[in-house]
């Protein structure tokens, strides 16, 4: 989130989206209905009528899939009727910067798109720049090059007809939504939009995002109260897990992954380092060789020498241009040239798409170590339906995890705030922390190098390693300390002194620091902020209900990010009721501001989008590698034969995994005519591997259901309360039918488009509850993040013959 | 003065955290359920549910309605169930004067099931659920034991929406006043449910009989009537169950 979550009460009007809010993260709906008492007016865009849209003042039904569509619409309505914010996206965003000639779109593809690869060449998307490398701008946003018409020539194309036909949403629905969101341009209005992996599952996922980012940015909703993106992340730590890099392309604190392109650490840092010659754009990043010796340092601790590149080294160098995404992952495991691997707090024979290859490629591996609570399909994929134990050749190693309340540590919430938790009870039985197990297991793995040393020990036997798992150790590293006397902007600070914050992390060896975008939160010995639960503000933060003394918040305890784009050149807030910060006698007041310069407009000062190079939103973002505005293409799995918009069907950068069990449906494949989405539901957790478990949970929703319309199951011949089959060209799936108003069949293009939803968290090792929804769902991934398409898919459903897979 | 709940049904999320806050308190066993349709698991109230959020949906003009009603006992001002026990075995439901929490003791252990199923006839909210296996009659006892330790009842002190609200009873009132203005703004025919005669007032947007056949207060306040009147009246729930 750019904001934190009690902010959202301060919007005008709340766009849930790609997300449902109310059942996933039920605290936000305390905010939620904070701001709809003050007059916010709350609107829920989802396929199906949820616990969500209940609340919101009016819920409007969208085919899955079809968020850039619809969201498209908005922005030829927004500048069509001149509702953006003006000032703002002259000065903030990339609007006036001119593009090179080399760029153009036509039909569904921009410029330099290789079918073979089916890559694009980004060079070619490039801004036109002056001699020093910094992009030509037209304040007047009237060059035809310039972004800000090339955004109105391409969303030209998303007319309220041809939205309403793609999206199945009505044309009176679309205007409804626009109006009141758009009215937020106004400077003294904020909307936030909330979003969750309705937006992120789908071949445009990232896309979806940008389009999202692309409206607030024109709105001027980026960094002030009540506005912002805000992706809701969730119970299982996702945040924390991603700013600690549990992705494969990235180092903690998003750098991205080493590949053989920048064998050495120079190499590394000129590819890495953005550059720009505009005194006026902080771009922070330039920052980030410090950042990365420090987290170098952090790993290697004596051994990390400028000689070595301070461990760079040592580190595994990936292929450029190969992902080694979970869909990859298992795609290799599938082709038999993966042979034994660990699996921590993942059921993937449960949760990836594709489920039936997933679990016959756990069956390839010589052997598997599982960390996790609970028996799950992924611990005993070899007893699973239709398995012999006796014919599968893995070895399975299960080590008991305790749970949350049993062990200390911290957890990031979506607002970023960085909590600590402390242990509750001791863990049960022979059940250890996951940070021991892997604490104990390198020590044990660094033991066996050093005894019968290997080919490649140095990354291993020159770890920093532990002599035991301590979480308040690893919380101050991860803040960073010196690792000798040092000076740093002036201040002197003695050898195992924490570090302040990020702004004294060095490029020299003098700091460590496992990931610094939290540094600041342990700042002193005995000073661990994210244990604190201090609720004074000043009347300024209280009205915002912003409150600094409560836990941490990266970056250095700013609850609000680029915040300097809440405030005028001058450095007066566009919304003076509710200032995030204001330059009042020469400082800054309010939240932490992004970077301590003065106002844009006077001396001194600088542009308000510090992370990006050139300093300002990105209406155009070149920076993704399927298109520098988002564009509409169905799912890869479409129950359409053409793209309303374009000649290119579907997104033409997406990922597939090719192997004789990745099986896709025909567009419009009369044989799959219905399209699923899949989702969570509130009571359980995932894949369901921890609340399956809970008996009262189980209790509230115990067997695997399908959604559906009263129409389809009257043309089905489906009663509620049936157990139906619902079929996909990858597997069959039994659930009881939930027949309900709730769900709507959508006319799209002139013919009626059936969709169902389905949970993904009832498997198999809970008796009678059904097994995994993903047997149905395909492995296609967004080109960007390889995420898989879980939102859209293609299937047939019928009244069962037999029941096999529930207890009835 | 009484404690009273006030339960905002315009705030509801359903989310259920009442409902599972409830048994986890009270330590109750699951119940093995099965999806029969409906979100609404268990089916029913039942002696190891004391709080269930019922779920019922309707497909309006132009909109669709899906209404949550947290459901327990309503800590009548002037309890049928407990005029009815005081009959047989007084002292098998009381009423608790520092709060108003109308409790069964274990004396319902000496009920017998058919005095039980005359009480259970006399709640005008279809409430109390005959336990089996223990032989008692069972519901919601607005978690005296952790009133009296001072703190809030679970369902309420998990309810994260504002749902969920408790305390005395002259601010309960008024906090559904307050409440009732708001949302009249937007729904004209939203109102508080039977507010001068329970503790567990609620407050309805749409026609109460939507949310739940028993939302509807199906016999007039004890106070008001005979007793052979009350009997009478209150023994239709029943027959209507029993269709």
């Amino acid at each position: 989130m750019t904001q934190h979550w009690i902010d959202i009460k301060n919007a005008n009007a709340i766009l849930i989206m790609g997300s449902n809010a109310a059942e996933h993260h039920p605290i936000s709906f305390k905010w939620v209905l904070k701001a709809k008492e003050a007059g916010a007016v709350v609107m829920h865009v989802d396929p199906k009528f949820s616990r969500t849209s209940a609340r919101c003042d009016f819920h409007v039904p969208l085919r899955s899939g079809t968020d850039i569509a619809f969201l498209g619409g908005m922005v030829r309505y927004i500048l069509e009727k001149k509702k953006y914010f003006h000032e703002y996206v002259v000065e903030y965003t990339n609007a006036a910067f001119l593009v090179g000639k080399d760029f153009n779109f036509k039909d569904g593809l921009f410029a330099g798109y290789d079918p073979a690869t089916r890559k694009y060449d980004q060079k070619k998307w490039a801004f036109e720049v002056d001699g020093k490398g910094t992009p030509k701008r037209d304040k007047t946003l009237s060059d035809p090059r310039c972004v800000f018409q090339l955004l109105k020539k391409h969303y030209d194309r998303y007319t309220l007809d041809k939205v309403s036909s793609t999206t199945g949403v009505s044309k009176e629905n679309l205007l409804k939504v626009y109006e009141i969101y758009a009215a937020t341009g106004a400077p003294d209005k904020a909307g936030t939009m909330m979003y969750a992996l309705g937006w992120t599952q789908h071949s445009v996922g990232v896309q979806n995002i940008r389009l999202a980012a692309v409206i607030q940015l024109l709105l001027g909703n980026i960094g002030v109260a009540g506005g912002g993106i805000n992706a809701l992340r969730g119970e299982p730590n996702v945040q924390g897990s991603t700013d600690h890099a549990i992705l494969w392309d990235n180092l903690p604190g998003y750098h991205a992954v080493p590949t053989t392109n920048w064998p050495t650490l120079e190499a590394y840092n000129k590819a890495n380092t953005p550059k720009i010659a505009d005194p006026m754009s902080p771009n922070w990043l330039s920052n980030r060789p410090k950042y990365l010796v420090s987290l170098l340092k952090g790993w290697f601790g004596d051994a990390a020498k400028p000689e070595n590149g301070f461990g760079y080294d040592w580190l595994p160098k990936v292929d450029p241009g190969v992902t080694y995404a979970s869909l990859f992952l298992f795609d290799k495991m599938y082709q038999g040239k993966i042979h034994g691997g660990f699996i921590f707090g993942h059921n993937p024979a449960q949760s990836m798409p594709n489920t039936h290859k997933i679990r016959k490629s756990l069956g390839n591996l010589d052997w598997l170590v599982v960390g996790e609570v609970h028996h799950t399909e992924t611990t005993d994929f070899w007893r699973g339906p239709g398995v012999d134990p006796k014919k599968v050749k893995t070895e399975v190693i299960l080590l008991p995890a305790c749970q949350r309340g049993e062990k200390d540590g911290t957890i990031s919430n979506s607002g970023r705030w960085h909590m600590w938790h402390h242990k509750g009870v001791e863990p049960r039985g022979e059940s250890r922390s996951m940070g021991f197990m892997i604490v104990e297991m390198l020590k044990k793995i660094r033991e066996l190098y050093r005894a019968e040393k290997g080919a490649f020990p140095e990354p291993i036997l020159n770890l920093d390693w532990y002599e035991s798992y301590d979480a308040d150790l690893l919380a101050r590293k991860t803040n960073g300390w010196f690792t000798r006397d040092a000076k740093v902007n002036g201040r002197e600070f003695k050898k195992g002194d924490q570090v302040p914050s990020f702004t004294f992390l060095t490029d020299d060896g003098a700091t460590v620091s496992l990931n610094w975008l939290y540094s600041g939160a342990y700042p002193a010995i005995g000073q661990n902020l994210t244990m604190r639960r201090d609720h004074t503000q000043t009347p300024m933060q209280a009205k915002l209900g912003l409150f600094p003394n409560f836990a941490w918040c990266w970056p250095v305890n700013r609850r609000i990010i680029y915040n300097r784009a809440s405030v005028d050149l001058q450095g007066k807030p566009f919304n003076p009721n509710l200032p995030v910060i204001a330059w009042q006698d020469g400082k800054w007041v309010g939240d932490v501001p992004d970077g301590p310069w003065p106002p844009m407009g006077m001396e001194g000062g600088k542009y308000p989008f510090i992370m990006q190079t050139e300093g300002m939103g990105q209406l155009y973002g070149p920076g993704r590698v399927d298109g520098p505005f988002p564009e509409h293409y169905e799912p890869y799995e479409t129950p359409l034969a053409r793209n309303p918009f374009s000649k290119q069907l579907s997104n033409p950068c997406v990922q597939l995994p090719k192997s004789d069990m990745d099986k896709l449906a025909r567009p419009a494949d009369p044989r799959y005519p219905i399209v699923l989405t899949t989702y969570s539901v509130t009571e359980h957790w995932c894949g369901g591997g921890d609340t399956r478990n809970t008996p009262a949970l189980l209790e509230a929703e115990p067997q695997l259901y399908v959604e559906m319309s009263v129409e389809l199951a009257r043309e089905r011949g489906i009663k509620n309360g049936d157990v139906v089959e619902i079929e996909s060209i990858r597997g069959k799936v039994q659930a009881v039918a939930m027949v309900t108003v709730r769900m709507t069949p959508f006319k799209v293009e002139g013919k009626i488009v059936h969709l169902i939803g389905m949970p993904f968290c009832f498997g198999w090792t809970t008796p009678g509850v059904g097994d995994a929804t993903n047997r149905l769902t395909p492995s296609v991934g967004d080109p960007n993040t390889s995420i898989p398409e879980y939102k859209a898919c293609l299937v047939n459903v019928h009244k069962a013959k037999k029941v096999t897979e529930l207890e009835r | 003065m009484p404690k009273t709940f006030l339960i905002d049904t315009t705030r509801c999320t359903a989310c259920r955290g009442c409902q599972i806050a409830c048994k986890e308190w009270k330590g109750f066993p699951s119940v093995h359920t099965k999806q029969t349709g409906t979100h609404q698991n268990p089916p029913d109230l039942g002696p190891y549910n004391y709080k269930l959020v019922r779920f019922k949906e309707y497909k309006m003009k132009n909109r669709v309605e899906w209404l949550f009603f947290p459901e327990q006992c309503r800590h009548c001002i002037e309890p049928g169930c407990k005029a009815g026990a005081d009959d047989v075995v007084p002292g098998a439901i009381i009423q608790d004067p520092a709060t108003g929490a109308v409790i069964y003791t274990e004396l319902t252990k000496k009920l017998t099931e058919k005095q039980a199923e005359d009480i259970r006839a006399m709640c005008p909210y279809n409430i109390p659920r005959w336990d089996k296996k223990e032989g008692k009659l069972t519901k919601c006892d607005m978690c005296i034991d952790r009133l009296q330790a001072g703190m809030v009842p679970a369902c309420v002190k998990v309810c994260c929406t504002g749902c969920m609200n408790f305390g005395e009873r002259d601010a309960m009132l008024e906090l559904g006043r307050k409440r009732l203005a708001l949302v009249q703004k937007t729904t004209p025919k939203a109102q508080l449910l039977d507010p001068d005669d329970v503790n567990v007032i609620y407050l309805v947007s749409e026609d109460r009989k939507l949310y739940h056949e028993y939302a509807e207060r199906s016999t007039q306040p004890a106070r008001e009537m005979t007793r052979q009147e009350l009997l009478a009246k209150a023994a239709k729930p029943l027959r209507s169950l029993l269709g």
